[in-house]
């Protein structure tokens, strides 16, 4: 694993390229059913940000970082956290009276909840992300 | 009883995490034994927090293991103190003291007291048309947990990013 | 009740391993074991015999579920344990730079 030959190797490049979609859609599965399901935000957004750090440790940080760097992310969780408070406090206002209370256990049944899912789970990710990328960026600093 | 054999499973792991001199053996026992309290979960009828500890882990391992695989780690060496074994008895003691105490209060394995949340399992589902009742208290009845949980990790987030950048800009100039 | 003098068991070795070893990678691996025996001492508290899980189905009325109230709180803990767990790294990670060693004692020494 130096510095000069980008990720690892070839098979672990082609499994990746093989599962990390897979991952990924399990993720986004786990955020959208946890309100008729197991699962919820926090589990869904560790697996979306465990997709990220699988393609990054298989391809070298150029494959993450080209289009998107480390402040953007900080941004996305920024933005994540924001939503989550938005629709938290909307929530209070009011309280026990759901936007669309149908309650027939549908995937869009449930009011506020299921936007309070994905706003956790884009501040999981993207927040997990940037700490895995504060630990080992550094370290990689480190070993030069 | 299949509690019991995780909680002796985990109970070995953790004495094989604590005892074994290699560090990434003792990370290895430590993921165990994570992983044995996810299955507990699973038994005990908690299936989101089984996800979501099974993720936890995988996650933590990661990290713990990037950032110690890279130094070349010297053999734990045990320390022979007085004062330190004489903590170490006195906290025990302390704490079974304690849990002695709490152990005569506590409701019998199996008949818990649900003076709180059979209000929630009776109009949970009526109120906030949600299914999964964990989600319904954790996100619309106690939502203050939610927004504290997210300020912690928030909180989190900020101090790692505060430590590493003052590193990197003494390391540059 | 033997279950709960089973996870105060566990919550000794991870208290021992925190008090009695000298590298930090090791304390860390000790507030890990504590977090698992806490968590495991809320669920089995809210745990009823036969029960179900907490999750509602179509055409099905369950009426004796688990405690849900405790589950929501562990999930709480399971999160906050994985950023206390990411911050103790970092500073460990830090004095390690600094001292060039994970060993409390000698940290402790170089102080002065």
């Amino acid at each position: 694993m130096n510095s000069n030959s980008k990720g690892m190797t070839l098979i672990v490049k082609t499994v990746t390229r093989l599962t990390v979609g897979l991952i990924l859609i399990y993720g986004i599965y786990i955020v959208f059913q946890g309100h008729i399901g197991p699962g919820g935000g926090f589990a869904g957004g560790v697996i979306i940000a465990l997709s990220f750090i699988h393609l990054m440790l298989a391809f070298g940080k150029e494959a993450v970082l080209k289009k998107i760097d480390q402040e953007k992310y900080f941004l996305f969780a920024s933005l994540g956290a924001l939503a989550l408070l938005m629709t938290l406090s909307f929530g209070f206002m009011r309280r026990h009276q759901p936007v669309s209370s149908s309650g027939d256990f549908g995937l869009f049944s449930g009011g506020l909840i299921p936007l309070s899912d994905i706003a956790s789970a884009v501040m999981m990710a993207s927040g997990l992300f940037v700490i895995f990328l504060a630990l080992t960026l550094r370290t990689k600093r480190e070993k030069k | 009883m299949e509690i019991h054999l995780i909680l002796l499973f985990m109970i070995f792991a953790g004495i094989v995490a604590v005892e074994v001199k290699d560090l990434i053996s003792s990370l290895i026992a430590l993921s165990a034994a994570g992983l044995a309290l996810s299955l507990g979960f699973l038994v005990l009828k908690a299936p989101s927090l089984a996800i979501t500890q099974l993720v936890v882990e995988i996650l933590c391992v990661i990290i713990l293991i990037r950032a110690t695989i890279n130094k070349d780690l010297p053999m734990v060496k045990d320390g022979r103190w007085f004062f330190n074994t004489v903590a170490t008895v006195l906290f025990i003691g302390c704490f079974l003291v304690f849990s002695y105490f709490a152990l005569k209060e506590l409701p019998a394995f199996g008949q818990p007291l649900m003076r709180v949340s059979g209000e929630y399992l009776a109009g949970g589902f009526t109120q906030t048309g949600v299914a999964n009742l964990v989600s319904a208290i954790t996100l619309n009845f106690r939502s203050y947990d939610a927004l504290a949980e997210a300020a912690i990790i928030f909180a989190s987030i900020i101090g790692v990013l505060a430590i590493t950048r003052r590193i990197g800009k003494t390391n540059e100039q | 009740m033997s279950t709960y003098l089973l996870c105060f068991i566990l919550f000794c070795v991870g208290l021992y391993c925190i008090l009695r070893k000298r590298n930090i990678v090791k304390i860390i691996i000790g507030l890990g074991i504590i977090e698992y025996s806490v968590n495991m001492f809320l669920v089995l508290i809210g745990y009823r015999m036969q029960g179900r899980a907490p999750i509602l189905a179509k055409d099905q009325a369950i009426n004796n579920m688990v405690d849900p109230l405790t589950q929501a709180m562990v999930l709480t803990t399971i999160v906050i344990g994985l950023a206390l767990m990411v911050l103790v790294v970092s500073i460990a990670i830090r004095i390690y730079e600094k001292y060039g060693t994970f060993d409390i004692t000698k940290i402790r020494r170089l102080r002065g």
